[in-house]
């Protein structure tokens, strides 16, 4: 059952994360009244970046990216055969330090400021992250994923505040304006391509490639609030994680970019609100 | 899967009047839109498949032009945007014009025009991923690309 789950993840992500990447692209040309690139324009993109040359700046970014793909493809395992919800949290940061320090090894302006923006996108979503995996433990009395999903009501029922702290942190996760400070899926920004700069062909594909995976694994996260042990509750699950995908992609059409500082501020703030007083509110009462 | 279904462009002004380079950037208002096609404009070298020069080649430039060239990976084509980038046009005579783009790399596809319209860059642009997908068989038939020839 543990093979299947994880060959159907490893499998089904990518269509996924694709679609979803192409269905953001075709609403956000929209917002501009134009027609915008077919649906399938993410993977003729990943097609095209794999059958390109990879310029190589040195030795060890091709390494690193690895480790980001790889653990990346771990933690998203990890996740949906049912594992810790910890050691998920953990091993989701640990591939974006990877991602981090390949931006961190190239000799580029660009790169390294995108890779410094990026340890401040981690301070600001990490707090709300862990103290997700809390709440959830407060809630059905496990960390582990399965049991979670086995509950006889939905997370959400006790953790609201901390479903709409996840919303938010999902901003930053996604990369969507107003919190795309270290690199941006629209083109021509600030600082060229912050985080992915200095990565190209192939290697690039390889990071497109992982991200869809991120972001399955992520909505696999909201899904969480919303499953129990109900079948139907899967579906409405699903569907919750579609409208959270599209909101992002409304959010990211309307909002402008805010600087590092209001993001790492507007976080925290959220974080202890919603996070905080729901932890709060949810120790008293169980 | 073709390339040409997802071609990135950069764009570099050399030293063109601006003209072009407006019209360059009018395909990708609503009105022409070239990401239907999946063309992205990305200001990265790195990530970019087409490179898309407006304006004529100066003593100034001509170092940046060479460096964003080597920059970009194979295959990549190279289309020259207005008179000035093909010739030097109305600039031609000027003391610190060298000529058109082909007088530091080698120029694929020759974009008419003063200034060039939406409607022929986006012709080039279209000639321009045809080329892409012939240097891609090329390169994996075993040809080196041309870019890598003269190092
Ligand atoms: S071709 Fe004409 S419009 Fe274009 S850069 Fe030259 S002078 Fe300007």
């Amino acid at each position: 059952m543990g093979i299947l789950k994880i060959a159907l993840y490893l499998i089904l992500a990518p269509f996924i994360g694709g679609l979803l990447a192409g269905i953001d692209r075709k609403i956000g040309a929209r917002f501009q009244g134009r027609q915008g690139p077919p649906l399938l324009q993410p993977f003729y993109d990943l097609f095209k970046l794999f059958e390109k040359q990879s310029l190589v700046v040195n030795g060890v970014q091709d390494f690193f990216v690895g480790g980001y793909f790889i653990f990346v493809l771990f933690t998203g395992c990890l996740f949906f055969i049912g594992g810790d919800l910890l050691l998920v949290c953990f091993a989701l940061t640990l591939a974006e330090v990877f991602l981090m320090m390949a931006a961190c090894s190239a000799n580029s302006p660009y790169s390294a400021m995108g890779s410094q923006r990026e340890l401040l996108q981690m301070m600001a979503y990490e707090p709300m992250l862990l103290l997700t995996a809390i709440g959830f433990y407060i809630a059905t009395g496990s960390f582990m994923v399965e049991d979670i999903a086995r509950s006889n009501v939905s997370p959400i029922v006790y953790l609201p505040g901390m479903f709409f702290g996840f919303l938010y942190i999902l901003t930053i996760k996604f990369r969507k304006s107003p919190f795309d400070i270290s690199t941006s899926h629209h083109a021509h920004q600030e600082m060229v391509k912050g985080i992915t700069t200095e990565l190209s062909g192939n290697i690039l594909a390889l990071v497109e490639l992982a991200v869809w995976y991120e972001d399955v694994l992520l909505l696999g996260m909201i899904g969480l609030f919303i499953v129990n042990m109900k079948w139907w509750s899967f579906l409405i699950a699903a569907a919750v994680c579609l409208i959270a995908y599209i909101l992002e992609t409304f959010v990211d059409n309307l909002f402008p970019r805010v600087k590092w500082d209001s993001m790492l501020k507007s976080t925290w703030l959220v974080t202890l609100v919603a996070g905080g007083v729901n932890l709060l509110i949810l120790t008293l009462v169980r | 899967m073709n390339i040409s279904k997802s071609p990135w462009l950069l764009h570099y002004d050399g030293s063109s009047c601006n003209g072009c380079d407006i019209e360059v950037l009018a395909c990708t208002t609503p009105v022409y839109d070239v990401e239907r096609f999946g063309v992205v404009n990305t200001g990265n070298p790195k990530h970019a498949d087409i490179f898309l020069i407006t304006g004529g080649i100066n003593s100034q430039n001509r170092e940046v032009v060479k460096q964003l060239y080597s920059q970009m990976p194979d295959p990549k084509v190279v289309v020259a945007v207005g008179i000035c980038a093909c010739d030097g046009g109305i600039f031609k005579e000027c003391y610190n014009i060298l000529g058109g783009v082909d007088t530091v790399i080698p120029v694929d596809i020759y974009v008419p025009g003063c200034a060039a319209k939406p409607e022929s860059i986006i012709d080039g642009v279209v000639k321009a991923v045809a080329l892409l997908d012939k240097k891609r068989a090329a390169m994996k038939a075993g040809k080196t690309p041309a870019s890598q020839k003269e190092e």
